[in-house]
């Protein structure tokens, strides 16, 4: 594995592969009375977040203390767009102290390649979700929760799975990691979005998309919800969310058309009844509080990879 | 100081090696001189130099008053020395805004105090880049800056009537209109050229049509009310053609290219370093293509540098954060060299068409963009084409050090830069 984690581009197969393997034998330690390892004592994560994030900084967090790393918090409230030097006084900072690895959350695409590509740290850098950019994390969480579910063989491989992303692709950082992600996993991506949400450029992505929800659902072997921010209806990407929510919302009629294997994920925080409604969110095929559990494993097999710790469970 | 420079054996616009003398300000003589005919006389081995004339850039930011941390008058007029200008217009959106006489005049007089080379102020179109009501464009034209050129320059004149106006108003001085040619609305945010990168990298995106709307809906204005208009750091092969078909049809449109748009694309912003970080963005390389052709056949008139100090911490952060801009006086004829001149686009005739007589009718500056001639003031740049350097942005001459050819190797060095008969730049070092 590189050094740092800042794209799933950064992941071969064989990357992400050990990762989703790795993660498997430490979400074992979730279901351990005593769910802790040694693997990082002595080393140093610090969680940099210039984003309000609660789940993803917790997961983390979570994940280095039954590493035994030292966590360090930190976030900066308020835009670091208005002032925009704080991303490198807080990076050298941050390597006076010593950090081994930074995870970070910020709000402009780039900013975790910024710290690990400008000489202002020496550690290795996690993007924790950057700006509209990726969630590379998010992504290999969410493979491992498929992969538990529909993978095929001892590996869970994904090979020929196909995904429904569908909602705000334009803005998703979840929805870029996770098609190049599932891509080197060779699943069959589908984005579903109202062409105003999808990028340009996206026909070069390795996926399939389009503007029918209802064309996609039945063929689907997962579907992958993505918030809409209702500040989206100011850009006048879609008329209503009454609209938006009709066309592309997923509500118990539209569930009833899915196949039975067929799982239904979010990356959270849900808008319920608007890309979602109660019914699907809180029916079997829901498999989204199962994603924040497995969020844990998969954040412990990447902070223990890229610091090199010992063998997870082999030792002590 | 010596007031008599005899240049010998140099080449002017690329021609066969000949002579070149100086003498209290202007040109005294081209072709063989056998006897200069003053004991005073300073005598430059020109061999292997080519003779261009005093280089006019109609797009400069020296950032004084407001911004004297980026750059000053002082300082930016240095950095177009060393870079073969001799005459710059120095933009509007300093802070206070050029958009009254005092701001003008101030500017100018610190020009000439500075003494590198001539500074032309630009006027703002409207009160403080507000795009609301026009500025007082009467009061510039009329002041000791003699203000020709009016541009809201970092924001585009958007609103179709106060365009309009301001078109028609300058014809009373024979102004001219300098657009900033984007779409306010397509552009909210913008952070990149839009494309397939931009979709990738999750950086907003700048679209093409944001200009070429722009510039489309500013040629048939001019058409209309029978103005001339200039459009600004042109970017796109839409906008080339745009321009082109404009001028076919008659309509008074000149229009600059900008070096960093003449060899750079849009890739860079991959590495998310905001050095790369200019305003139109980098393109790709089919336009930086159309920009080369357009340049070549004329469609483009002249290669004006959009020079945008910085201090380091505005691009010493994350991309979305920094500034908008990128140096480009002290690297603008090497660059040209590499994209223009060595692939056979352009000779250095056609050099000096573009970078310094054109810009100069555009400007309505009477007394640079000459031809190297006898009687023609004493405006020359002696420039060595066939050195390669590599750039070290801490040796500019600006305050700032936002040159995005860092370590790059380019083509050419200014090795003498003459201001009326006065040397600017002797032996590649400024005076």
């Amino acid at each position: 594995m590189k050094r740092h984690l800042l794209s799933a581009a950064d992941l071969t197969r064989d990357d992400a592969e050990l990762v989703l393997s790795t993660a498997a034998e430490l979400r074992s330690l979730a279901d351990r009375p005593i769910k802790k390892l040694p693997a990082l004592r002595g080393r140093t994560v610090v969680n940099l977040f210039f984003e309000d994030s609660t789940r993803t900084r917790i997961s983390f967090e979570a994940a280095a203390k039954r590493l035994s790393a030292d966590v360090i918090n930190f976030s900066a409230k308020g835009s670091s767009l208005s002032k925009g030097e704080s991303l490198k006084d807080t990076a050298l900072t941050l390597e006076a102290m010593g950090a081994d690895a930074v995870v970070v959350r910020h709000g402009a695409s780039g900013a975790p390649h910024r710290l690990a590509h400008s000489g202002w740290v020496r550690s290795s850098v996690v993007n924790a979700g950057d700006g509209t950019h990726e969630h590379p994390t998010q992504a290999l969480l969410d493979a491992f929760t498929m992969s538990r579910h529909l993978g095929q063989g001892k590996t869970g491989s994904l090979d020929g799975r196909r995904v429904a992303i569908v909602g705000d692709v334009l803005h998703s950082r979840v929805a870029r990691s996770n098609a190049l992600l599932l891509a080197t996993l060779g699943a069959e991506v589908t984005l579903v979005a109202p062409p105003t949400l999808l990028p340009v450029g996206v026909d070069s992505w390795p996926v399939e998309t389009s503007y029918d929800l209802d064309a996609v659902l039945p063929k689907a072997d997962a579907v992958m919800m993505l918030r809409v921010q209702r500040e989206r209806m100011h850009g006048g990407f879609f008329p209503t969310a009454r609209e938006y929510s009709r066309r592309y919302g997923l509500d118990g009629r539209r569930m009833a058309t899915l196949q039975d294997h067929t799982i239904v994920m979010h990356p959270g925080p849900m808008v319920r009844g608007m890309e979602i409604s109660a019914e699907v969110a809180d029916s079997d095929r829901s498999v989204i509080v199962e994603q924040v559990t497995n969020g844990v494993a998969v954040r412990m097999a990447v902070l223990y990879l890229l610091l090199g710790g010992a063998q997870p469970g082999g030792e002590e | 100081m010596s007031t008599s420079y005899l240049i010998r054996n140099v080449s002017v616009l690329g021609g066969e090696p000949t002579d070149l003398h100086l003498r209290d300000g202007v040109v005294v003589a081209v072709g063989a001189v056998s006897d200069p005919g003053d004991g005073g006389v300073e005598t430059i081995d020109a061999t292997g130099l080519v003779a261009l004339p005093g280089l006019v850039d109609l797009h400069t930011h020296l950032r004084e008053p407001g911004r004297e941390d980026a750059e000053t008058v002082e300082s930016g007029t240095r950095a177009a020395a060393r870079g073969g200008f001799t005459a710059v217009h120095a933009m509007a959106n300093t802070e206070p805004v050029a958009d009254t006489a005092g701001v003008v005049e101030q500017v100018w007089r610190l020009g000439r105090e500075a003494g590198h080379c001539d500074v032309y102020p630009v006027g703002a179109v409207t009160v403080g880049l507000q795009g609301e009501r026009l500025a007082e464009l009467g009061a510039m034209a009329d002041s000791a800056a003699r203000v020709r050129v009016f541009s809201d320059d970092g924001k585009c004149v958007s609103d179709a009537v106060l365009m309009r106006r301001a078109l028609e108003y300058v014809k009373a001085f024979d102004g001219v209109v300098a657009q900033h040619a984007q779409e306010p609305r397509l552009t909210e945010g913008a952070q990149m050229n839009e494309g397939e990168l931009s979709g990738k990298l999750g950086l907003a995106g700048w679209p093409a049509v944001a200009e070429e709307a722009v510039i489309a809906r500013d040629c048939l204005l001019a058409e209309h009310v029978g103005s001339r208009l200039h459009v600004c750091h042109v970017s796109t092969a839409g906008s080339v053609q745009i321009v082109r078909e404009a001028k076919a049809r008659g309509v008074d449109v000149t229009a600059e290219a900008c070096p960093h748009h003449l060899i750079l694309t849009d890739e860079l912003a991959a590495t998310y370093d905001p050095i790369y970080k200019v305003n139109p963005p980098l393109r790709t390389r089919a336009d930086v293509e159309a920009l080369r052709a357009g340049l070549a056949d004329g469609t483009i008139d002249i290669v004006a540098t959009d020079h945008a100090p910085h201090p380091h911490e505005d691009k010493d952060c994350e991309w979305s954060a920094a500034a908008f801009g990128m140096l480009g006086l002290e690297t603008a004829l090497s660059i040209v060299q590499e994209t223009m001149v060595d692939p056979g686009l352009l000779d250095w005739a056609g050099v000096a068409e573009r970078m310094s007589y054109a810009p100069a009718r555009i400007g309505r500056v009477a007394d640079h963009g000459r031809p190297i001639e006898v009687g023609a003031p004493a405006n020359v740049v002696l420039y060595d084409p066939s050195v390669r350097r590599t750039v070290d942005p801490t040796e500019s001459a600006s305050l700032s050090r936002n040159t995005p050819y860092r370590g790059m190797e380019l083509p050419g060095r200014v090795v003498a830069t003459f201001l009326r008969g006065r040397p600017t730049v002797l032996a590649g070092a400024l005076v």
